[in-house]
């Protein structure tokens, strides 16, 4: 393949290096994703690209031959699918089972090749993989034709925004390059792919293993006009010189401030260009001011482009920090802390509605909760189907809300300001990725009315600082009992006060709601803000609830301001609460007459560092009780 | 088709991007050192992200003690030219008992590097350490992601590695976790090299091609940098036009016959050779096909 005209380089090179140098530095960068199933020959292809682009050496070359003969499925051919099967494990196994990047080079492009498994299970892989996609090569073996795998790649591929689609009908050479099973295959996908909304796609019938119609047109499919993949690809317009176009947008990443006399705003401008003089606003503060200088290691410069990474300085001394947003003045893009969006769930452990995840979207990171999902998408037939959950590789539509408001556009319209990934708060695993679609109306029309009488008015009303006692521990721990203990005593000194207990509000508050982990969040939820409206009124809240997850007693705590959330551990072991078994709870939990019982068939997680920990067999109620009024009070 | 940025350009801006990045979680960054043309590459990044302020962490060289004697020099510059602080260190265990790569094989690179490395990260707690490894580099590697994340006891679990989309890196951590970084992953070794000539970066001379006093041993081309180098029976140093593709302990690491002397002229010789980077280099060899991922598992870089 090295007399092809797309690689014929040796020869400039060889003569004049730096008139190749020039050239090749120009070129510009195109990202693209293979997708197929394990035998569509998918790495095939990848290994041939970079052979053909000798990005093959002399050793690794030896080391594949030797490879090919001894694991190979080409008998004594070489198999080009070694030369990107990394791991150790996935050798083994013959399959890819993660997403690896690859390199090379022609002479217009220099491409990084996201090289994307086809199982079902590696639906995350390949959402990863697409999400810094230009384009997607989607393969189909010629003998099979349009697979369920083929439908579901191209699902994810356009669900991620993918511009450009390639149909690449791979293995041509078994069908004897027959003309009508290529447009036999190109028929059936024409149907299904504007079914979802892929209006347009590029076929091209090739051979990975023989090379035919990669770089160059091959003489075996005369029929073909073209165009050869390589030519294709180093043609089509790149997604991030598109968003030159679009107003500007530049996450801000980092305040730069080496003294007094500079404060610089860096981050990597996704979308629009900015020049010294621009009129730009700072969200979601709303602040409008201009742009000073565009400052880099080289003196500054004239202008800055979509893609680029900067640091301003602006006219003005506006507050501005990590996660705010500065955009073109007359563009500004909307906040709001409220939206539909489709997520992606990527985690063993299943999403768990109502639960408080962080969301990083762009540069900034905040609290968010789930609800239910509106309906979860079969990747395979398209259905929409109902769904209380998402689990590994589910895919659905759901509502979201963040704890304060954030700055984003519709993925559809900025993948930066519109894809989000969720991290688990304890385990700190990223377990979903998020397209948002759009704000929903109730966000923009609630607004905070603000009153005149504060909180710290109120509580110096009474003479008190407002705290909120959260008592956790196991069912029969002794919660309820030194929380009336608790209350008691700060009555008699005067102290304004309220107990909350789970089995009261459960009466009336709570009363929808049951015990399984989605409800038993929501009830932790709602006596959450309750506290808070309390403290806000200048309270002493005192709340007994066995609030199992370690996560929803955190989400209450970060409602709070800091200090005023103590949280009291009422240590008591599971074989002591269930010997002493006061409402005769555990007895019924162990016959099987009650589900989803803490302890017993549902888990406790133990706070890690409360502020208060009381151990129930080495201390009286009464002594426990003024232990933790001297805590809160001293 | 017009692009208003270069690859370079894009490559620039998406490392740059990672260096700051880190520095929203990272309560103690570092920014690992082995003087080479990565490093220097990776050095000039980090001055470029956080202009005019200085890189906010310091530069950690992992010393064996038998780098070659030019890239202690160019070493000693650029952390001043850079006004970094430079930490360097040397772990006490392998200089106590003598291990070199003459003698220890194996165990050179994995007490003077692996350990030491661990053993310097954990000394001086930090949390989060830059590293310049390429994804073209070697197949394990094509797999990595750009935050990596390794236990308390710096190990590297392949299938628990986040994933990552867009440009969006979650660098949460449990207490005694720690990360590498690797900015430069989506860079290849010709995109170093022309990053190098375009932004003028200063890199150890020994990538130059040179006479060097040099012997023939086990199929590598090997420069007698001091007179550490034990002499075989009847070996004798001859002079040869010599340069190196990657730099590590110089006996560890084979020579190039060559005449490049420019960048060009290197990056034309790279062009147009047969043999990839890393086989130079001896580390890859043992263990068979999976070794570097075998090493990584254990902690080297």
């Amino acid at each position: 393949m090295t007399t092809d005209p797309v690689y014929v380089t040796d020869a400039l090179i060889a003569e004049d290096i730096d008139a190749y140098l020039a050239r090749h530095e120009q070129k510009s960068l195109l990202r693209f994703i293979t997708c197929g199933s394990v035998d569509d020959g998918k790495s095939t292809l990848i290994g041939r690209l970079l052979y053909d682009s000798k990005m093959i050496f002399e050793d690794q070359l030896a080391a594949l031959e030797a490879d090919s003969k001894r694991v190979g499925t080409q008998g004594q051919e070489i198999d080009f699918a070694l030369l990107v099967d990394g791991l150790a494990a996935e050798r083994e196994q013959g399959i890819t089972i993660d997403v690896a990047y690859r390199f090379f080079t022609t002479e217009k492009r220099k491409f990084i090749v996201a090289d994307t498994p086809g199982h079902e299970q590696y639906t995350r892989n390949m959402v990863t993989g697409a999400s810094t996609a230009d384009l997607a090569v989607i393969l189909i073996d010629a003998r099979k034709g349009v697979l369920t795998q083929t439908r579901r790649h191209s699902f994810l591929a356009h669900l991620i925004g993918i511009k450009h689609i390639v149909l690449a009908v791979n293995k041509m050479d078994l069908v004897g390059y027959d003309k009508t099973v290529f447009e036999r295959i190109l028929l059936s996908y024409r149907s299904f792919a504007s079914e979802i909304g892929i209006t347009n796609f590029t076929a091209i019938p090739i051979s990975g293993f023989k090379g035919d119609n990669i770089t160059a047109l091959s003489d075996n499919m005369p029929w073909f006009k073209g165009p050869a993949l390589i030519e294709h690809l180093e043609g089509v317009e790149i997604a991030a010189a598109a968003d030159e176009a679009k107003p500007f947008r530049l996450p801000v990443q980092w305040v730069n401030r080496p003294n007094l006399d500079f404060r610089g705003f860096s981050g990597q401008i996704a979308s629009g260009t900015i020049k010294p003089g621009d009129a730009v606003r700072v969200l979601p503060s709303g602040k409008t001011t201009m742009v000073d200088r565009i400052v880099t290691l080289d003196g500054d410069v004239d202008e800055a482009v979509a893609g680029q990474s900067v640091t301003l300085t602006l006219s003005d001394e506006v507050d501005c920090s990590r996660g705010d947003v500065i955009a073109a003045a007359d563009a500004p893009p909307e906040a709001a802390d409220q939206f539909e969006a489709t997520l992606v769930w990527m985690a063993d452990e299943a999403m768990i509605a109502g639960r408080a995840y962080w969301l990083k979207l762009a540069t900034l990171t905040v609290s968010a909760t789930i609800q239910q999902p509106k309906y979860e998408i079969n990747v395979n037939t398209l259905d929409h189907l109902a769904a209380k959950t998402l689990e590994l590789n589910g895919i659905g539509v759901v509502e979201l809300s963040t704890d304060k408001p954030i700055v984003f556009e519709a993925y559809a319209d900025n993948r930066t300001l519109g894809g989000f990934i969720l991290i688990d708060k304890l385990t700190n695993a990223t377990v979903a990725a998020g397209m948002l679609h759009f704000s929903l109306r109730r966000a923009q029309n609630v607004h905070w009315q603000a009153s005149d009488v504060n909180r710290d008015m109120r509580a110096n009303l009474k003479n008190q600082r407002p705290a909120l006692l959260w008592f956790t521990g196991l069912s029969g721990s002794g919660k309820s009992t030194i929380a009336n203990l608790v209350e008691k005593k700060l009555h008699r000194m005067n102290r304004h006060s309220f107990l909350l207990d789970g089995d009261n509000v459960r009466h009336g508050l709570n009363r929808d709601l049951g015990f399984t982990e989605a409800d038993r969040i929501e009830n932790i939820r709602r006596v959450g803000e309750v506290a808070k409206l309390m403290t806000d009124a200048g309270l002493i809240v005192i709340t007994a609830f066995i609030s199992p997850f370690r996560a929803e007693r955190e989400m209450v705590r970060s409602m709070l301001p800091e200090g005023e959330f103590i949280e009291v551990f009422i240590d008591t072991p599971l074989a002591e609460a269930e010997r002493r078994d006061v409402k005769g709870l555990y007895k019924k939990a162990r016959a099987g007459q009650l589900k989803n019982f803490t302890g017993i068939d549902s888990p406790y997680e133990a706070p890690e560092t409360p502020e208060i920990r009381i151990d129930t067999t080495a201390m009286s109620p009464e002594e426990a009780a003024n232990m933790i009024i001297d805590r809160l009070l001293g | 088709m017009t692009d208003t940025l270069t690859h370079l350009d894009r490559l620039e801006a998406e490392s740059i991007h990672i260096m700051r990045e880190v520095m929203a979680d990272a309560v103690k960054p570092v920014m690992l050192y082995s003087v080479g043309k990565d490093s220097a590459v990776m050095l000039h990044l980090a001055r470029k992200a956080f202009y005019p302020s200085p890189p906010p962490f310091p530069l950690l060289h992992v010393d064996t003690t038998w780098k070659f004697r030019a890239m202690y020099e160019l070493r000693d510059r650029m952390a001043a030219e850079s006004g970094m602080d430079l930490i360097v260190y040397q772990n006490p265990e392998a200089m106590e008992r003598g291990i070199n790569p003459f003698d220890h094989g194996p165990l050179h690179t994995d007490m003077w590097k692996t350990e030491g490395l661990k053993q310097a990260l954990d000394l001086y707690g930090f949390d989060v350490a830059f590293g310049g490894a390429r994804r073209d580099e070697e197949k394990s590697r094509a797999k990595e992601r750009i935050f990596s994340f390794r236990t308390g006891t710096h190990g590297w679990d392949p299938k628990k590695q986040r994933p990552e989309l867009w440009n969006l890196y979650n660098a949460k951590k449990a207490k005694g976790e720690s990360i590498r970084v690797f900015p430069i992953s989506n860079w290849t070794e010709l995109d170093i090299w022309q990053y190098i000539a375009r932004e003028n970066i200063p890199i150890v001379p020994l990538y130059f091609a040179a006479p060097r006093p040099t012997v023939e041993r086990d199929g590598l081309l090997l420069m007698v940098d001091d007179d550490r180098f034990p002499l075989l029976p009847g070996e004798t140093p001859v002079e040869r036009s010599v340069r190196f593709r990657t730099l590590g302990c110089y006996p560890l690491t084979g020579a190039v016959e060559s005449e490049a002397k420019t960048l060009s002229e290197v990056i034309q010789e790279m062009l147009l050779t047969t043999t990839s980077e890393r086989q130079g280099r001896i580390i890859d060899k043992d263990g068979g096909d999976a070794s570097m991922e075998k090493k990584k598992q254990e902690g080297y870089f």
